[in-house]
């Protein structure tokens, strides 16, 4: 029998392409190489243009998977979580007040451990009825059991895909998982993005594995049953669990991500920028960090010592890492593309946040500034950030700031 | 620390619902003319929505607000001065709807406390079906036939103040026959209503029952799993496939038993049970095919047996069977034991037959409640008799 020999280039390590394509369609490239089974879309902007790429995908015979247009978000995010629990990997996505229609089976779906990855393409929540980036949407689900990531890049949008199915599909996770692209900045604006290999790619994403809770004839669960005040709270304790073990996962997740794809993230949880002998820092999420890296760079050229902090999961929160990482500044400067209505302080989400992590984890009291900014898709601009940057240099100082300001407002 | 009384009527869902709450309202309410606070609530973790399923209703009164905060302090009250049983065949046991095991009806009753019972039976019978208990307590029996409504309506009947005016006398701490008759009279505003209350309060006595007395089965009862036990992804384990059983005078293997939960029985959601008749069974299937609780197995014979531990009474069986008197809905209470009525057939046909003769086919009165329009003004002039009786 002949011996079958590849050409020397087939042997060769599979190599990286590169595509000029927005973050959606990172997204979109990603699911391509994940090869999901699953696709549900209905049209919102600014989210749908991965969807229009994925139909692009199905169309061209690149990618073969059930894709189904539902006639709302509920019934579309219903639909991937029942196909989920029968062991499919799947995607879908919204924005805005189309993600809080599908309300219903968002709530569900951590409990019932379905490991589904969705994009938001964060919108402001109407009225009045806009298509700019505001992060509430995807924040409104933040105490139910998801893990949300917020990226800034097309590249990081490809590869935290990637991640977010790893991490979502693995057997101590199974809880939903939605990747944050702000509308139009990332969802709407092409850069060069570098294309992992299929081979990589199998290399680092095992199939997605059901096991005990597959809803198939040969292994018999059944699942969503009406309890009592006797059963809720183990059930709850379940997914407190699945929250208390997600930072070890993301971790090993990406330390498993760069040894194949040889692009390194540091620390999973968030980028450091300038910050080795910053005496304050900015600190927000999304794709804000351009215009703040900017103005840092031109503060930094006058002498000022400050730095950026870029969150990438806000769920799980890593607070004793993040408060760590910050307790050694003399202030923070958060800055909140959302609201927190009534809140402590009446602050933005993160910052309320940020402020709980430091209380219970550092061992210092900086002041944390809050900055209500960029809502509606509104520009973050550098005299924005510049104006920031004082303030939170005027706390550093010992000055008392108020404690939530609003950036960038007329009047 | 002043004084606390807890009452606690058991009933059936749907059927007893809304005369449940009328007593415990009762309750509160006659209390409130000696100014004692109170609350009346239903058992919330119940499901009194579903027809037959037993649950709980509360009435607690206290001598003063503070000791009544103490009483409310719980979600419910594990240890009772009165539990009410409103239908005679609850007291097999009462299963939550939420797999809890089997609750004795007796079980919350304080040691010097009264088990009331609505029932036509006599204390002995009573007895058979009441679990034992280590500490005593006292039976009384409030003769009347189970009055069971609907979701929309009510039949006045006046079981309601009946069994105020028998609390009033087990408990006069509680409150006065006095007091249940001034909120007869005034909330009500039925002066029939009060003499019934005052008739039954007179007639009513309890006998003291001693420790060890009673139905000697251990109620079933398990272990909630701890949370890291527990299936994830809010599911459950599916059961096994069933299996053909044998026929024990034959010997033959062969119809189907199918795998059954073994912590969810609900066979105490029954007011009724089918009875069949083996020897007219026809094996049309359609009683197996519509029981909505999967609660037939088909016999190595074709015919098909109830399972008595799952079998919730609905008689939906009854209702599709075409054969005439083959399968019957029988009054609960005739029966002290869950066994398999094929396998009695079995041993014993000509025994199991005359059984049907003389025990299930004279029986005219199968069901109660709302089954059909008039059927109340038919069984009016019965209770009237039972009731004038006492």
């Amino acid at each position: 029998m002949a011996t079958l020999t590849l050409p020397v280039e087939q042997q060769k390590p599979p190599v990286e392409q590169e595509a000029l394509i927005t973050g959606a369609e990172a997204i979109a490239v990603a699911c391509k190489l994940a090869n999901v089974d699953v696709v549900t879309a209905y049209p919102i902007r600014p989210y749908d243009t991965v969807m229009q790429y994925m139909s692009q995908l199905v169309a061209d015979g690149e990618l073969d998977c059930e894709f189904i247009v539902a006639e709302s978000e509920n019934s579309q995010f219903e639909i991937v979580k029942q196909a989920s629990t029968c062991g499919a990997r799947t995607f879908c996505g919204s924005s805005g007040i189309g993600w809080m229609y599908a309300m219903e089976v968002l709530t569900v779906a951590p409990a019932l451990r379905v490991p589904l990855v969705a994009l938001v393409g964060n919108r402001a929540l109407d009225d009045p009825g806009a298509f700019g980036v505001e992060h509430n949407d995807a924040l409104a689900v933040r105490d139910l059991g998801w893990l949300l990531t917020w990226v800034d890049s097309g590249q990081e949008a490809l590869d935290t895909a990637l991640i977010a199915y790893r991490v979502a599909e693995d057997r101590r996770i199974f809880v939903p998982l939605a990747i944050s692209c702000d509308g139009a900045f990332l969802t709407h604006s092409q850069s060069l993005v570098k294309v992992p290999s299929a081979e990589q790619v199998k290399k680092f994403l095992p199939k997605y594995n059901r096991g005990d809770l597959l809803l198939h004839p040969d292994n018999v669960i059944s699942v969503a049953p009406q309890a009592n005040e006797d059963w809720v709270m183990e059930i709850r304790r379940q997914n407190y669990g699945v929250t208390e073990k997600a930072v070890d996962v993301i971790r090993e997740v990406y330390a498993d991500f760069e040894r194949i794809f040889g692009r390194k993230y540091g620390n999973p949880f968030f980028e450091e920028f300038m910050t080795e002998d910053a005496e304050v820092v900015l600190f927000g999420m999304g794709t804000l960090s351009i215009p703040v890296k900017v103005a840092i760079r031109k503060l930094r050229e006058q002498g000022k010592k400050i730095g950026f902090v870029r969150l990438r999961w806000f769920r799980p929160f890593a607070g004793k890492e993040i408060a760590k990482a910050l307790e050694r500044f003399s202030a923070i400067g958060v800055i909140d593309r959302d609201l927190s209505l009534g809140s402590p302080d009446l602050s933005g989400v993160v910052a309320t946040e940020l402020r709980s992590a430091m209380y219970s984890n550092a061992s210092t009291r900086p002041p944390v500034i809050g900055f209500i900014g960029g809502l509606g898709g509104r520009e973050v601009t550098i005299p924005d950030v510049e104006k920031m940057a004082e303030i939170v240099f005027q706390a550093a100082a010992g000055k008392t700031q108020p404690l939530t300001q609003w950036i960038g407002l007329r009047g | 620390m002043g004084q606390l009384f807890a009452v606690e009527i058991i009933y059936r869902g749907v059927f007893q619902k809304t005369l449940a709450k009328n007593i415990t309202r009762g309750i509160v309410l006659a209390a409130h003319y000696e100014g004692k606070p109170g609350i009346s609530f239903g058992r919330y973790g119940d499901s009194p929505e579903r027809n037959g399923i037993p649950a709980k209703s509360f009435a607690i009164v206290a001598s003063d607000d503070l000791t009544l905060q103490l009483g409310m302090a719980h979600y419910e009250p594990t240890q009772v001065d009165v539990t009410v049983v409103l239908d005679d065949t609850l007291c097999k046991g009462m299963e939550s709807w939420a797999w809890g095991g089997l609750h004795g009806v007796n079980q919350a009753v304080k040691p010097d406390g009264t088990l009331i019972v609505t029932s036509l039976e006599g204390p002995e019978a009573l007895l058979q079906m009441i679990h034992r208990r280590e500490k005593p307590y006292k039976l009384g029996i409030v003769k009347a036939i189970a009055s069971f409504s609907g979701m929309w309506i009510y039949k006045d009947d006046h079981t309601d103040v009946r069994i105020l005016g028998a609390i009033a006398k087990a408990l006069p701490e509680l409150m006065s026959i006095e007091s249940v008759e001034k909120y007869i009279n005034t909330k009500l505003k039925s002066s029939l209503k009060a003499t019934s209350a005052r008739t039954a309060y007179e007639r009513f006595g309890a006998i003291e029952i001693e420790p060890g007395r009673g139905n000697a089965e251990v109620p079933f009862r398990f272990e909630l799993p701890k949370w890291e036990e527990m299936p994830e992804g809010v599911s459950i384990k599916g059961q096994p496939q069933g299996a053909p059983y044998a026929d024990p005078v034959t010997g033959n293997v062969g119809g189907f038993r199918p795998a059954r939960n073994d912590k969810f029985k609900k066979g105490t959601t029954r007011t009724t049970r089918p009875v069949v008749n083996f020897e007219t069974c026809t094996k049309c299937t359609l009683c197996w095919l519509n029981c909505p609780d999967g609660s037939f197995d088909v016999a190595p014979d074709g015919t098909y047996d109830p399972d008595l531990e799952t079998c919730c009474g609905c008689g939906i069986c009854e209702a599709v069977c075409p054969v005439e008197n083959c399968i019957t809905m029988v009054n609960e209470a005739e029966f002290h034991d869950n066994n398999s009525q094929w396998l009695s057939f079995k041993k014993d046909k000509a025994g199991y037959l005359q059984w049907l003769k003389t025990n299930i086919h004279p029986i005219e009165q199968r069901s109660y409640g709302f089954r059909y329009r008039g059927q109340y003004a038919e069984q009016a002039p019965a209770a009237l008799e039972i009731a004038k009786k006492g």
